[in-house]
């Protein structure tokens, strides 16, 4: 048997025990007496909450994924539509970051004296949550939309800047002879040769930032409320519906791999091996 | 006298210590001229600064004092006019072979139509026999065929002057034998002026028409320039065999071994030039064809097929 096809039943195997613990643990407890009406409204005898077991939370997975975009007003939108929300979102906060890291970088990479006198800005700026800024965002932007927005971007913008002045300062010196002995302008140079060597590291930096951004959007929505998948899970728990709390929690699972999948394949096409 | 093609005038390369400690002269007011259409190699020892006078031919780094000056002009920063082959190959690995030869074709002739230039890249690529794998990437060649594409890169931007670095220095026996021999084809179809650092004797031997000697460093200098007279074409088979060769390879495996720590830090007689020695001009035995004149004819190699 090939290592892939022992890995997925091993895989299996492990998904199927603890979906099996999930499921028996969860039971409710068997009524000792026949229940009255209002037991039975109240949820039978069992006077504990409990997390409900995967099978009930399959069953409220499939219905929503069968209709995924329903609006129902502001307060019951379906998961594709909060999803949808949440990924505007990002993306925008996200290439507004790239746009400006990435020149920045070159920027920083390429002239030690910028890299020496921005790096104090940087090595203060970095460590702040990205959370912290959201009331002075609320309060400069005055829109909440907008402000999760600018979380976004200032989240993101890090990791990529950070590694696109490594990826251009550590450029190897052959490759920038080459581009000199060519006579090359500074222009031609850092599109034909600097951008091509670095882009490997400034992908790193590309899907660190997006890891980021979709952890960090969930929070921002859960503090800027309206819609979005941060906002949905939140509301589910204000509305103590556990099954759409656990089924929002694997979504956003999903289409963080699902970021992470598509930025990876771009880091391959501009992969090289020296 | 007419001007030599390059003159190297008072080269001197010093790199400033700190504190007290005294300056580390690597060379010191080397003087020497290379003529258009000649292959010179130079050899020494490690640390005499060879690579610093290449890439200062280069244009990529800079004598502390004393200037270099080619076709007329003092040269200033790295040009088209003057091309280098690393010994590292110096591919740009995210490129095919034919990417990095129109890299530095279209980087000479920027005004050349897209067909132009691949036409051109794929004739040198050829040349060197790499027509099979052109579309290959750096990582996916051997050591052997790289440094065949970076060769082919050189030439294909016709530059007045090549500069090879160790060209075969990463390369084995092997290897190296059959890319000398291309070296040898490739540059008797195109008459280029040659500059080329070595640390084998043998090879300086079949490629050169004059081979300059430096002594050991600090304060290293070209202490003699050593005439090869053979005749050309040469062939790695039958050079072994003539008498002469053993004459000139003794002379400069002397001079290694020997001389060139016992003239360290001494002065030329003619400190602005080396002593020109040509070891078969003493032998008795007569030297076939004419190779002096060859030297200074102004095609020198027309004759070679």
């Amino acid at each position: 048997m090939s290592l892939n096809l022992r890995a997925t039943v091993v895989s299996l195997l492990f998904l199927i025990i603890v979906l099996g613990i999930w499921e028996t643990l969860n039971q409710p407890p068997e009524a000792t007496e026949a229940l009255s009406e209002y037991e039975l409204l109240m949820g039978g005898a069992d006077q504990e909450a409990r997390v409900p077991p995967p099978s009930q939370v399959a069953e409220h997975a499939w219905s929503e994924l069968s209709n995924p975009f329903y609006d129902a007003g502001p307060n019951d939108k379906g998961i594709g539509i909060q999803l949808a929300y949440s990924l505007y979102r990002v993306l925008t906060g996200y290439f507004a970051a790239a746009l400006i890291a990435i020149p920045l970088g070159f920027v920083i990479g390429m002239s030690p004296l910028m890299y020496k006198a921005l790096n104090p800005f940087i090595q203060i700026l970095r460590p702040i949550s990205p959370l912290a800024w959201m009331p002075l965002a609320l309060f400069v932007i005055k829109d909440s939309e907008r402000s999760a927005i600018f979380v976004i971007f200032i989240c993101s913008i890090w990791p990529m800047l950070i590694n696109t002045a490594f990826g251009v300062a550590n450029v190897r010196n052959d490759w920038v002879r080459v581009a000199q002995t060519h006579e090359l302008s500074p222009l031609r140079t850092a599109f034909t040769v600097i951008l091509p060597a670095a882009a490997p590291t400034i992908l790193t930096g590309m899907r660190i930032s997006i890891g980021i951004a979709w952890l960090v959007i969930v929070a921002a929505e859960m503090l800027v409320g309206g819609t979005g998948i941060g906002y949905y899970v939140w509301n589910e728990w204000n509305n103590l519906d556990l099954n759409s709390v656990i089924f929002s929690i694997l979504m956003i699972g999903f289409v963080g791999m699902l970021l992470d999948m598509a930025l990876s394949g771009v880091s391959r096409l501009v992969q090289y091996e020296e | 006298m007419t001007k030599p093609f390059l003159s190297i005038e008072g080269l001197t390369k010093r790199f400033s210590a700190k504190g007290k400690a005294e300056d580390l002269v690597v060379f010191d007011d080397v003087f020497l001229n290379i003529e258009q259409g000649e292959f010179v190699c130079i050899i020494g020892h490690s640390g005499c600064g060879k690579s610093t006078i290449l890439n200062i031919l280069a244009g990529l780094d800079e004598p502390t004092s004393g200037g270099v000056i080619m076709d007329g002009k003092e040269i200033a920063g790295p040009s088209l006019d003057r091309g280098v082959v690393f010994q590292n190959y110096s591919l740009l690995p995210w490129l095919s072979a034919l990417q990095n030869v129109i890299f530095g074709v279209k980087a000479r002739w920027p005004n050349w139509t897209k067909g132009k230039v691949e036409e051109h890249s794929r004739k040198y690529l050829e040349m060197v026999g790499l027509g099979a794998s052109m579309h290959r990437k750096p990582a996916q060649l051997s050591g052997g065929m790289r440094q065949r594409v970076s060769i082919a890169r050189a030439f294909a931007t016709q530059p007045k002057l090549l500069l090879l670095d160790e060209p075969f220095g990463a390369l084995d026996a092997l290897t190296r034998g059959v890319i000398q021999d291309e070296l040898i084809k490739i540059w008797s179809e195109s008459h280029q002026t040659v500059f080329m650092i070595t640390h084998d004797v043998d090879e300086a031997i079949l490629l050169a028409d004059r081979i300059l000697l430096m002594t050991n460093g600090p304060n290293a200098r070209v202490a003699e320039s050593v005439k090869v007279s053979l005749p050309r074409p040469r062939e790695r088979a039958q050079i072994i065999e003539h008498p002469g060769y053993y004459k000139i390879r003794n002379h400069l495996v002397n001079f290694l071994v020997k001389r060139s720590g016992e003239l360290a830090g001494t002065k030329n007689s003619d400190r602005q030039h080396p002593e020109n020695i040509d070891p078969l001009a003493e032998s008795p035995e007569p030297v076939p064809a004419d190779p002096p004149a060859r030297a200074k004819s102004d095609r020198p190699l027309r004759s070679v097929s």
